[in-house]
């Protein structure tokens, strides 16, 4: 009896000094307020810039236009797939925005947002191709151009196609924010451990920032589910 | 009958030969078509037939230029099919696929009404009401709203040619119509063409169904090794057949 007495004394002492104690839950909230900033807005940029890359990789693939953007998004590819998200990071900041005064947090937008349109590109490459030709033989049968058919017929049934990897690489991203701290970005997982190390215990923030991310990421499951119930109303 | 609606001369059609990455040398050269040349006129009923493998589909597709030919020309209207034109001529030439081909993402009408307003020759009004009128002549009016996975291969095929229809072409081509089919949905599609090939439109129609070949086209072609061998009335290629290869071809076929 006196065990669990002592164990909910001791719980809602580290409660109050995780949280509590000199309004502590404002880094939470400024941290969590600054991932979701950094995962949204690079998740906007990936998902555009992965479009574009898919498109002109499609478009060479199937007319064999655009060979020079086709060149240049193949080596994109490389660079960026080939090196840790971390380093790309740290260059984007420290060297490329190295000599110019900048807020950190667009800094990180575009170094996550670069890194995830890589991965973005090759999974709507991946929808686009998935489509059998015979959808595009039918569309320019009627008369529709390439760029016709590709956004009427292609592409809607290619994002239906590809929401669960798309899912998955925002997932993906959302938990790869959690490396801003490395440029000094007090982001969700920052704040868990400046809180770490002023209370000395480890356990009540770092647990803490752990559920928030799990909870952020089961409401964009349910999201993503959504969609896909949406999406599936053409199936039989 | 004496107005000429497609002009072939000289149609080749090689595949392969190509330079392709990670390959020494050419990949292997394959000549599917060796010279065709042939009139349709407006009207025609054209039934092309032929052991597999012999271009017959390959030809069809390089009339609307889903394949590329690598030689020779074709005129349709007086118009040479080219790339440049390539777009405003498919939409006088409607192509029904062996796969039907009907887009999953959109319900039956939409399929119908797609092109037409999306080229702009039909304003949405004019392009539902047409939708109408054919779905009701292919007997489908029910089926309206509802997307293509729920319908039986029979029933995509009839609304695939309603799809080829609302485009209001001169000429049809069908690849193969019927032969992704089951037995029992043959019948209401090769009666649906039946019906259209009373109309007066030109059809030209690539096929295993001697039956239909027999009944309803004026002019059958016997296509073998790239070249057209034989181009008869049906009567007489299936009374007479004097090719000794037809021959073989048809004591197979019957």
């Amino acid at each position: 009896m006196e065990f669990l007495q002592n164990l909910a004394a001791n719980l809602s002492e580290q409660f109050v000094a995780t949280f509590i104690t000199e309004q502590r839950y404002m880094l939470f909230v400024n941290g969590l307020k600054t991932t979701l900033i950094i995962t949204l807005s690079a998740a906007l940029l990936g998902i555009v810039l992965g479009f574009c890359i898919a498109y002109v990789r499609t478009t060479y693939d199937r007319t064999g236009k655009m060979g020079f953007l086709n060149v240049l998004c193949k080596v994109y590819l490389s660079v960026i797939r080939g090196t840790p998200t971390m380093i790309q990071l740290l260059i984007m900041y420290f060297i490329i925005f190295g000599s110019v005064k900048i807020d950190k947090v667009p800094v990180a937008i575009l170094a996550f947002g670069i890194n995830s349109g890589a991965y973005v590109a090759e999974i709507f490459r991946s929808g686009i191709m998935s489509i059998p030709v015979g959808q595009m033989e039918a569309a320019r049968s009627l008369g529709l151009n390439y760029t016709q058919a590709t956004w009427k017929i292609i592409l809607p049934q290619a994002v239906k196609n590809v929401l669960p990897a798309l899912g998955n690489e925002m997932i993906v991203l959302l938990k790869e924010t959690s490396i801003s701290g490395y440029i000094a970005l007090q982001d969700l997982t920052k704040a868990g451990d400046i809180i770490r190390s002023r209370t000395y215990s480890p356990y009540f923030p770092l647990l803490s920032v752990a559920l928030i991310y799990l909870v952020i990421v089961m409401l964009m499951e349910r999201l993503l589910t959504m969609m896909e119930v949406r999406l599936a109303q053409s199936d039989r | 009958m004496t107005d000429k609606i497609l002009e072939v001369r000289g149609l080749f059609k090689t595949y392969g030969g190509e330079k392709k990455r990670g390959l020494k040398g050419l990949t292997p050269k394959l000549d599917v078509l060796k010279g065709i040349d042939i009139d349709i006129y407006r009207g025609d009923v054209v039934c092309l037939i032929g052991p597999s493998g012999c271009g017959k589909s390959t030809f069809l597709r390089c009339l609307n230029r889903l394949e590329v030919p690598t030689g020779g020309t074709i005129k349709f209207e007086g118009e040479v099919v080219d790339e440049a034109h390539i777009d405003k001529l498919r939409q006088k030439m409607g192509m029904v696929f062996q796969h039907f081909n009907l887009f999953p993402h959109m319900t039956v009408k939409e399929n119908l009404c797609m092109a037409p307003v999306l080229l702009g020759l039909k304003s949405r009004p004019e392009a539902e009401k047409r939708a109408d009128e054919l779905l009701e002549r292919v007997g489908l009016s029910d089926k309206a709203n509802v997307y293509p996975a729920s319908l039986s291969g029979g029933q995509q095929q009839r609304i695939a040619i309603a799809r080829a229809l609302a485009m209001d072409p001169d000429v049809i081509l069908f690849d193969e119509p019927t032969s992704a089919l089951d037995p029992e949905m043959v019948g209401e599609v090769l009666e649906l063409m039946r019906e259209l090939a009373h109309t007066g439109i030109t059809m030209l129609v690539v096929t295993h169904e001697m039956g239909f070949a027999r009944e309803v086209s004026n002019r059958v072609i016997f296509i073998d090794e790239g070249q057209i061998q034989e181009d008869e009335p049906p009567q007489e290629l299936f009374a007479h057949p004097k090719n000794p290869r037809l021959q073989a071809f048809l004591s197979k076929m019957l």
